[in-house]
C-alpha cells in the first residue's frame, strides 16, 4: 500500500477526503459525548492524536512477530497502555480537564478509529508511514471535534474556551443560549451539517 | 371567467420554461393553484399516482379549517387568561378578541413566513412544485406554543424544523416526524424557560399598547404543572385568578396553555370536520383517546404520593394539557402515521398510553403528548411492516393449506 501512495497522501487524506469521521463513520460515540465545549473536545483530540500514532509506530514495529490469531489482543493491550499514560498525564497535569472527559479517555480503547487503522494500515506497513497515517487520522478526528465543538459551545454557552463572547447586549435584548446545542443529539445533527457541506464540495464523495 | 384568472393566464407565459420570469416558476405555480384546483392532481408523467379527486391543497385547506374553532378559541382565551391576570372581573367579547388576535398574529406570521420562505427557495432550487404541507404546520406551530414565545426563537425552531426535517428528507410527504411537533420540541429542549416555565402561560404583555397591565412577575403554571409539583395526594388546580379548576372549566378551555390546544370542546368540533371530509382517522383519533384513558386507569389505581399526576382520573389526562389536540391533529398526519388499518389502531393506542406515561411517572416532564407523538412517528413505517408481514404469512399459511387438502 505504502509502495503506491506518497507520504504527504497518508498524511493529508485524512483531513477530509478519507476523514475518518465525516466519511468513514467511525468514533462518531465521542464526538457526541465530548463536544459541549471546546476545551475538553481539543484535549481528546491531542489525545487521540498521540494514542492513534504511537500505537500504529509499536503495532507496525511488531507486525511481523504478531501471530495472526491473538492480533486483536495484541493490539488492544498496546493502545490500553498508551491510553493509560495518556489519562495518567492528563490528571497530573489538567487536572479538570480530564474530570470533564471523566470515562471518555479512557474509552479511546474503544473508538473504532484506532482499531481500524491499526488492522487496516499498521499491520502491513512500515514504521514511519504508520506513524504519519497515525497523526493524520488523529487530526482530521480532531478538526471534526473542534468543529461541532466550536458550534456547541458557541451557540449552547455563548462562550468559547471559558470565555463569554456573546456580548451582554444580546442577552439584555432577550438572545437566549440554546439548551439543546449542549444535549448530544445537536452534535449528531452539526456532524450531518458538516458531511453536507463536504459532500457538496467533493462531489465524488457522494453515495448514490 | 373571472378578472383573476385572465391575469394568471396573461402572466403564464412569462413564468413557463423559456419565458423571462421562469427562474420563478414554481412561485407562479405554487400562487395558481392555490387560487384555483389544477386540472391534474398528479404529475403528467406518472399518472398512475393519483390518489384522490381533491389535490394536497384541498386537503390541507380542509384541515385549516377543522383548526379554525381553536384557533378562534384560542384568541379569545388568551385575552381570557390576561383579563384575569391584570385583576378584571368584566370581560369584554371583542376586546379579548382583538388581544388575542394582536398577540398571535405576530406568531403565525413569523412562522408562515420563515416556513415558507424556506419552502420556496428549495422549491426553486430543486425546480420543483412548491410544496403545500406547510398551509397546515405553520398554522400549527403557532398553535402548539405559548402565545408569548419570543418571535426569533419560534423563527429559529422553524428553519430547523422545516430544514433538518422535512426538506432533507425530501420534502412534503417523505417527512418521517411531524414537522409543526418538532419545532415544538426544538422550542421545548432549547429554550426550556421560555417554553415550560411558570410564567410561559399566561399573557402578559400588552401588544401595541392594547389590554389592561398585568402586575410585574405575574405567574400561573398550567393545570398539568401544578400536578407535576404537587406535594401529597390531593390535587388543587388553580387558575389565574387563584379559583380552582375544574374538569368542565378544561373541556371548555379557559384555563392556561397553548394558544390552540385548550379547549377539547374546540377540538371535537375540528375532529367532527375532519372526519366528515374523510381526512382524518377515526381509527387513530379512538384508540389514543382509549390508550390515554387505559392507560390513565391504570395510574390511577396504582396511585401514588410520588407521581402527583396518577391522581388524576383517566377523563381528566385527556381533558388536561395537550393531548386531545395532539390525538386530533398531530397523530392523524397522514404523513407520519402508520397507514394500515390495525397498524393505526396500535400506533394510536401506543401514543395515548406513553403519552400518559411520560406525564405521569417522569415529573420533570409534565406534558408528554408531544413526545409520545414523535416517538410513535418513528415506530410508525415498523409497525406497518409487522402488520404487512403478519397477513403476508396468514395468507402463505391458508395457501399451504389448500394445496396440502
Amino acid at each position: 500500500m505504502a509502495d503506491n501512495i506518497s507520504y504527504k497522501d497518508i498524511l493529508f487524506n485524512p483531513f477530509s477526503k478519507d476523514n475518518p469521521v465525516v466519511v468513514q463513520v467511525l468514533g462518531i460515540c465521542s464526538v457526541l459525548a465530548v463536544t459541549a465545549k471546546l476545551e475538553p473536545a481539543i484535549v481528546m483530540g491531542l489525545s487521540v492524536i498521540a494514542v492513534l500514532a504511537f500505537s500504529n509506530v509499536i503495532i507496525s514495529f511488531m507486525r511481523n512477530t504478531i501471530p495472526n490469531a491473538i492480533r486483536i489482543i495484541v493490539q488492544l493491550v498496546v493502545v490500553a497502555g498508551l491510553v493509560i499514560i495518556v489519562s495518567e498525564l492528563l490528571k497530573a497535569y489538567a487536572y479538570n480537564v480530564s474530570l470533564q472527559l471523566s470515562v471518555y479517555i479512557s474509552l479511546i480503547i474503544t473508538n473504532c478509529i484506532l482499531m481500524g487503522r491499526l488492522e487496516a494500515f499498521a499491520m502491513g506497513n512500515r514504521p514511519w508511514p504508520a506513524f504519519l497515517d497515525g497523526v493524520g487520522n488523529g487530526i482530521g478526528y480532531a478538526i471534526i471535534l473542534a468543529i461541532v465543538a466550536f458550534f456547541r459551545e458557541l451557540f449552547g454557552s455563548g462562550t468559547l474556551f471559558g470565555y463569554q463572547v456573546v456580548p451582554d447586549a444580546l442577552y439584555e435584548a432577550g438572545y437566549v443560549n440554546n439548551g439543546l446545542m449542549i444535549l448530544p443529539p445537536m452534535a449528531l445533527i452539526l456532524v450531518a451539517c458538516i458531511i453536507w457541506v463536504q459532500r457538496s464540495y467533493n462531489k465524488s464523495l457522494q453515495e448514490k | 371567467m373571472s378578472k383573476l384568472r385572465k391575469l394568471l393566464d396573461r402572466a403564464k407565459p412569462h413564468f413557463s420554461p423559456g419565458g423571462r420570469l421562469s427562474a420563478l416558476g414554481s412561485v407562479f405555480d405554487g400562487v395558481e393553484t392555490f387560487l384555483y384546483t389544477p386540472r391534474t392532481t398528479a404529475p403528467a408523467n406518472n399518472t398512475v399516482h393519483i390518489h384522490d379527486a381533491i389535490d394536497s391543497k384541498r386537503t390541507m385547506i380542509m384541515v385549516v379549517l377543522a383548526l379554525m374553532p381553536c384557533f378562534f378559541f384560542g384568541m379569545y382565551n388568551t385575552g381570557y387568561q390576561h383579563w384575569l391576570a391584570a385583576g378584571c372581573t368584566t370581560f369584554p367579547f371583542f376586546d379579548l378578541m382583538l388581544y388575542g388576535f394582536l398577540a398571535v398574529l405576530p406568531r403565525v406570521v413569523v412562522a408562515y413566513v420563515v416556513g415558507l420562505g424556506i419552502e420556496f427557495i428549495v422549491a426553486q432550487i430543486r425546480k420543483e412544485e412548491i410544496q403545500e404541507g406547510f398551509l397546515v404546520t405553520g398554522l400549527l406551530i403557532p398553535m402548539i406554543c405559548p402565545v408569548e414565545i419570543p418571535l426569533w426563537m419560534l423563527a429559529v425552531a422553524t428553519a430547523f424544523s422545516v430544514i433538518f426535517v422535512k426538506e432533507v428528507f425530501g420534502g412534503t410527504g417523505y417527512n418521517i416526524f411531524n414537522v409543526a411537533l418538532v419545532t415544538r420540541a426544538f422550542l421545548f429542549f432549547a429554550y426550556p424557560a421560555q417554553m415550560s416555565g411558570d410564567d410561559a402561560f399566561v399573557p402578559t404583555s400588552t401588544p401595541l399598547g392594547f389590554g389592561p397591565a398585568v402586575p410585574d412577575g405575574f405567574t400561573c403554571a398550567t393545570p398539568l404543572g401544578q400536578v407535576a409539583t404537587t406535594v401529597g395526594d390531593s390535587l388543587s388546580i388553580t387558575g389565574v385568578d387563584g379559583a380552582a379548576i375544574t374538569s368542565w372549566d378544561a373541556f371548555l378551555g379557559l384555563i392556561p396553555g397553548c394558544f390552540g390546544e385548550t379547549s377539547v370542546l374546540c377540538i371535537l368540533i375540528g375532529a367532527v370536520i375532519l372526519l366528515l371530509s374523510g381526512i382524518g382517522s377515526w381509527r387513530i383519533m379512538l384508540s389514543v383517546a382509549a390508550g390515554a384513558l387505559l392507560m390513565g386507569w391504570v395510574a390511577n389505581t396504582f396511585a401514588s404520593p410520588v407521581y402527583p399526576a396518577s391522581y388524576l382520573t383517566p377523563v381528566d389526562q385527556l381533558l388536561y394539557g395537550g393531548l386531545a389536540f395532539a390525538a386530533v391533529f398531530m397523530a392523524t398526519d397522514p404523513v407520519t402515521a402508520a397507514r394500515t388499518s390495525t397498524g393505526k389502531v396500535v400506533y394510536g393506542l401506543l401514543i395515548g398510553i406513553i403519552a400518559v406515561i411520560i406525564r405521569t411517572y417522569n415529573n420533570g416532564y409534565p406534558e408528554g403528548a408531544m413526545l409520545a407523538v414523535l416517538l410513535m412517528n418513528a415506530f410508525a413505517s415498523l409497525i406497518d411492516w409487522c402488520v404487512v408481514q403478519t397477513n403476508i404469512s396468514r395468507r402463505r399459511a391458508r395457501f399451504a393449506k389448500l394445496i396440502k387438502d
